[in-house]
């Protein structure tokens, strides 16, 4: 390459560059520690491992979603289209014995969930985030009643008389789900690893860009809209295996894997945790399966009332402080040991308070917010200053 | 067939009146409610403790339904649905979704899952013949209703000072305010009227279209049709997509029970991608 007939050495912007993808893809103590934790789990909670797969199979749903959300910018109210597409797809090859193996059929289920998000996927290249709502609902719905009205998928009833092989003919799944927690596991660590090196990989960082302003993205000459195909595409497969683990765990599928609250679920649970850094939606997943585990203990059927007022609380407020005020008014109602009616009652009127008062509020906690971040700032400089002495010593 | 069609037009009639206030808020003020539902379902109800348990006249409570479904309406948007205002889209719909929720579990609560149903007076039960055709006389007050509600509202935004009030704080809500427009106190009042106007369509539809606690969730999917393909800059579109779908529905569920359901939905998915703003609104701007 030359600029006026003078040839340029870009050698050292292609190590520059190779440099930084290389910081990027490193792997970090915390990271590490989280993946030994989910392994310890293993042999340490013999007892939890039919919460602990649900949690895996719900937290490689709402990594797919991230990839969509989080790093294209795609909002979605029907990702449950392609986890439900996976999880039917999972239980008629087993059922008909098409695919007997489990590790193949989870591959076919999101290849079929694959193809279906490549055809949805220029559904949602037109028009504004609300009509984005709208056609991915819509996506989910038509599919919904589609399951509901085939025979072949068992209508209402769900998919009934499935029977799992044993994965790779030599683990057969347990009534313990054993086999099914470390199977699940290890799916998501490939395919979280997978998607590590999508999000950090140049394709990645375009994505990013379009994610941030697609109009300057196109302008450096990122085909937007190819960019959008593509991992709109791999996040439904992504969806589809999450849902094709759920049908093979459980046995079963109902029409339940493609319900609107499927949908909203998983949302949620990408926004307790944060999206755009791939760990939002795992650690969503074990936050919110634990929260509802212990509501629906408490409030067995009425659980979801909770989960509404940390909803409201949390985007009124934002995610860690509506977490703790919903925390509190829940705390409260069960210390004072008030009845559902009366929780309700007190939780209403507190929350009409809550919001005449929130112009109040926000400065109160933007203040705490703005000491925590200073104090982190100072430490991370104290610490930046003995790196970079180190490094500068290295030098 | 002509009672098809007219059970049709009753159906989306119903639907209408639930979902112009929807149209209002989400096509004139850019807010996404999905919560809309709930309102409607607090009108069912109203109506239901009104009739059945203490005994008021059904006609009587209609109206009753209507003030006290926009005052919870009016409560919500002052003190709740203010501070979402102008926020990403995405955080609207998780913002409404919770109310939902909390709206779901505290009805069915307080209520009972199971499926309610008003004692409607014996005068409007029954068929009555008009032109050889049955006419059920509960359909025909629906229509009646909701037909004068239509021209009233259509009226209202087009020839009233506060119609224009309300278009010009639409158009140009900076602009509106700069004339001396008070854009909050028009929001407010319309977002009162529109959740009003759902309260008694859910009273009037609570025989028709069945109530429970999961009537928010279950009739959203329908309201957002009427609104997405209406388009959201007029009363006329919103009026014509609910007519159109209510015949559809009616009229595939007879015809075709196999796939009546899913037609509307694929309705609406073409009309969003051939025309994303909807069927009948203007060229937008943007």
């Amino acid at each position: 390459m030359s600029l006026a007939g003078h040839p340029v050495d870009l050698a050292p912007l292609t190590a520059r560059g190779q440099a930084s993808f290389a910081r990027r893809a490193r792997w970090s103590l915390p990271e590490i520690a989280f993946w030994l934790i989910a392994v310890a789990t293993v042999f340490l909670l013999p007892s939890k491992h039919l919460i602990l797969t649900e949690i895996t199979i719900l937290g490689l749903f709402a990594l797919s979603l991230d990839l969509i959300l989080g790093y294209a910018g795609i909002v979605s109210l029907g990702h449950a289209a392609f986890f439900g597409f996976g999880a039917y797809v999972a239980g008629l090859l087993a059922k008909y014995g098409i695919v007997k193996e489990p590790v193949l059929a989870l591959v076919v289920s999101g290849l079929a969930a694959t193809v279906l998000g490549f055809v949805t996927s220029f559904l949602v290249l037109r028009g504004s985030d609300l009509t984005r709502l709208m056609v991915t609902l819509g996506v989910a719905l038509v599919l919904r009643e589609i399951a509901n009205q085939l025979d072949i998928t068992g209508g209402a009833d769900g998919l009934q008389g499935i029977v799992m092989e044993p994965v790779l003919g030599h683990f057969a799944f347990d009534i313990f789900g054993k086999t099914a927690y470390v199977y699940s596991l290890i799916t998501l660590f490939i395919l979280f690893v997978l998607a590590r090196r999508i999000v950090n990989s140049p394709f990645g960082l375009s994505l990013r860009s379009v994610h941030d302003n697609p109009l300057r993205a196109s302008a450096i000459g990122i085909h937007v809209n190819g960019r959008l195909v593509a991992i709109y595409t791999v996040a439904a497969g992504y969806a589809g295996i999450a849902g094709a683990l759920l049908t093979q765990s459980t046995q079963f599928a109902s029409l339940s894997v493609l319900d609107f609250e499927r949908s909203a679920d998983v949302l949620l649970m990408l926004i307790i945790g944060g999206t755009g850094y791939l760990y939002g939606g795992l650690i969503g997943a074990i936050l919110f399966k634990l929260v509802q585990d212990y509501l629906a203990s408490v409030t067995p059927q009425y659980w979801q009332f909770w989960l509404g007022l940390a909803l409201v609380m949390m985007i009124m407020f934002g995610r860690f402080y509506g977490a703790i005020i919903a925390a509190v008014i829940f705390g409260v109602c069960t210390v004072l040991q008030l009845n559902f009616l009366h929780s309700i009652l007190v939780t209403i009127a507190l929350v009409l308070v809550l919001g005449i008062a929130r112009p109040r509020i926000l400065p109160f906690t933007a203040n705490i917010t703005e000491r925590a971040n200073s104090l982190q700032r100072s430490i991370r400089a104290r610490l930046g200053r003995k790196a970079g002495a180190a490094n500068a010593s290295g030098a | 067939m002509l009672t098809i069609l007219f059970d049709g037009i009753a159906y989306g009639m119903l639907l209408f009146v639930v979902a112009c206030g929807l149209a209002v808020t989400l096509g004139l003020m850019n807010f996404v409610n999905l919560a809309h539902g709930a309102f409607a379902m607090a009108g069912g109800y109203i109506t239901v403790i009104l009739v059945n348990r203490l005994g008021l006249p059904f006609l009587a409570s209609l109206p009753l339904a209507f003030v006290f479904t926009a005052a919870i309406g009016i409560l919500l948007e002052r003190t709740l649905y203010v501070h979402v205002y102008g926020r990403p889209p995405l955080e609207q719909v998780l913002f409404t979704i919770g109310l939902v929720f909390m709206s779901v579990a505290g009805v069915d609560y307080v209520m009972g899952s199971q499926q309610q149903f008003v004692s409607i007076p014996s005068y409007l039960q029954g068929q009555i013949s008009l032109f050889g055709v049955g006419i059920g006389r509960y359909r025909l007050l629906i229509i009646a209703i909701c037909g004068l509600l239509t021209i009233a509202l259509q009226f209202s935004l087009a020839k009233t000072r506060f119609g224009s009030r309300l278009r010009a704080a639409v158009d140009d809500a900076r602009v509106a305010r700069g004339l001396g427009i008070n854009v909050n106190a028009v929001f407010a009042v319309t977002f009162a009227v529109g959740t009003g106007l759902a309260g008694l369509g859910g009273a009037l539809g609570a025989e028709i279209l069945g109530l429970d606690p999961i009537f928010p969730l279950k009739f959203l999917i329908y309201f957002l049709i009427v609104v997405t393909v209406g388009g959201t800059s007029s009363i006329t579109g919103p009026f014509i997509a609910s007519l159109v779908l209510g015949l559809g529905d009616v009229a595939g569920k007879y015809y075709v029970p196999q796939f009546g359901a899913f037609i509307i939905y694929i309705i609406m998915i073409v009309v969003l991608i051939w025309r994303p703003q909807g069927l009948f609104s203007r060229a937008v701007a943007k």
